[in-house]
């Protein structure tokens, strides 16, 4: 089942998503990966009906390039998650909406700040110190409200992800079999192997 | 019935010119001039620079600008109109990688470009850009530069090393006589200030240099850079100068002695 979930830490975020692609009740591949990188300073996990994830995050992204080239710096975290919500929400409201959920993870270069905001299909937008989507939610927000610490560090981090990562593995009846996770911080995105 | 005779701008005079296009390519000689050299692997971009009044903000008034990550265009005329013309290469340049998952090759770019420009003389309603452009870049996957050229017609081609703008043919000229092939790094940037230093008298601080190394690689030379590199120019024609001139007088000097020679003949 379609799980991503993220968390900040002192001066990063940390997006994890499953790797699955399933078509009926066939997993097609494990090795997808539905973290987008927007900007230097940005990354998005995105989940939700198939085919509308990669064309509505492709969109995004090209969206958020062109702004880049335009004025030379990159849209700040804060205005590109507005800016993805109302581009949500026209969707909602359009003949064919997409249904997908997103989370967005940045860092602000300029005021040096982590940010990560959970969006859903319906076009609400809320920023939030650890966030989950999917049925892997209902296991590791519980974790999360247990273990974390918006002071932590790196290392701190990723093991309370591997704790929600092994709740889900353990709990959830179709657990997905690998998770891809990666940071943002003021170094930029990179991925992390677990 | 006025209607029809307002909207067609671009018609033909009897004799085949179109004049509001042959006006735009007057309105890009009065611009300041642009230069684009291509050496082995590195093409440079070189213009020049209005001086900027005493209290205006140098660095919103740029000639050049990124069109892609690995595309950079310089243009001489209107700069509105290249302000436009830019965002509309722009957003073509994200579009075709959302369409196709793959960047722009540097002859589409040009091409899509100079279309748009075509456009504006067959259309009814609307007047033709006022600029020429210079396009370089690399294509992906590749290791070698571009340098191509549109102009207000919508014509487009491709160069070695080309200027446009004010003084473009001395320009040109000055190039068609000192470019080589394979130009490394340093001599390519140093061909392209040369050239420019042709038209513009002020030097250094009104010459602007961008170099493109390699896909996406692309830096702007500091303030500091071209005037170094202005005062090995004048260094170096300095030292021409000064062998012109012993040559000069080693010839005077043997002129005088062959006619010492004959005033006193042989006895």
């Amino acid at each position: 089942m379609e799980t991503a979930f993220a968390l900040t830490g002192k001066g990063y975020v940390l997006l994890a998503a499953d790797t699955t692609a399933v078509h009926s009740i066939i997993k097609v591949k494990t090795d997808v990966d539905k973290i987008k990188e927007l900007s230097p300073c940005l990354l998005m996990a995105y989940s939700g009906e198939p085919g509308d994830t990669v064309q509505f995050a492709e969109y995004i992204e090209r969206n958020i390039r062109l702004y880049h080239i335009r004025n030379n710096f990159p849209l700040r975290p804060p205005s590109a998650a507005s800016w993805i919500r109302r581009s949500l929400a026209d969707s909602l409201r359009s003949r064919k909406p997409y249904s997908v959920n997103l989370l967005l993870g940045g860092y602000d270069t300029s005021t040096y700040m982590p940010h990560l905001y959970w969006m859903d299909y319906f076009g609400t937008l809320a920023e939030v110190p650890f966030a989950a989507h999917g049925y892997g939610s209902y296991f590791t927000l519980s974790l999360l409200d247990k273990y974390h610490d918006p002071e932590a560090t790196v290392e701190e981090g990723i093991a309370t992800l591997k704790r929600c990562i092994d709740e889900v593995s353990k709990r959830l009846v179709v657990s997905p079999a690998r998770f891809k996770v990666k940071i943002v911080d003021k170094d930029g995105v990179r991925e992390i192997e677990l | 019935m006025s209607g029809s005779y307002d909207r067609a701008l671009t018609v033909f005079s009897p004799d085949g010119h179109l004049f509001q296009v042959e006006y735009a390519s007057e309105a890009v000689r009065r611009g300041t001039c642009a230069v684009g050299v291509r050496g082995k692997d590195v093409v440079v971009l070189g213009v020049e620079k209005k001086s900027v009044l005493q209290l205006q903000d140098p660095r919103t008034v740029r000639k050049v600008a990124m069109l892609d990550d690995h595309i950079c265009l310089a243009f001489a005329g209107l700069t509105a109109d290249g302000r436009v013309l830019i965002d509309k290469a722009r957003i073509e340049c994200q579009s075709h990688r959302l369409t196709v998952e793959d960047p722009v090759t540097v002859e589409y770019i040009t091409r899509h470009i100079a279309t748009i420009q075509q456009k504006y003389t067959q259309s009814g309603g609307v007047r033709p850009f006022g600029v020429a452009t210079l396009i370089v870049g690399f294509d992906p996957h590749t290791t070698e530069p571009k340098l191509l050229q549109t102009e207000p017609g919508g014509i487009y081609s491709e160069w070695k090393a080309n200027a446009i703008g004010r003084s473009s043919k001395t320009v040109r000229e000055f190039l068609e006589k000192n470019h080589k092939d394979d130009l490394s790094r340093d001599d390519a940037i140093k061909l392209t200030v040369k050239s420019l230093l042709e038209v513009v008298q002020t030097g250094a601080k009104n010459i602007e240099i961008s170099v493109m190394e390699s896909y996406g690689k692309v830096t702007s030379l500091e303030l500091s850079q071209i005037e170094g590199i202005v005062q090995e120019i004048e260094r170096e024609k300095e030292a021409e100068a000064e062998r012109k001139r012993s040559r000069l007088a080693a010839a005077a000097a043997g002129q005088a002695a062959m006619s010492q020679r004959v005033d006193t003949p042989a006895q």
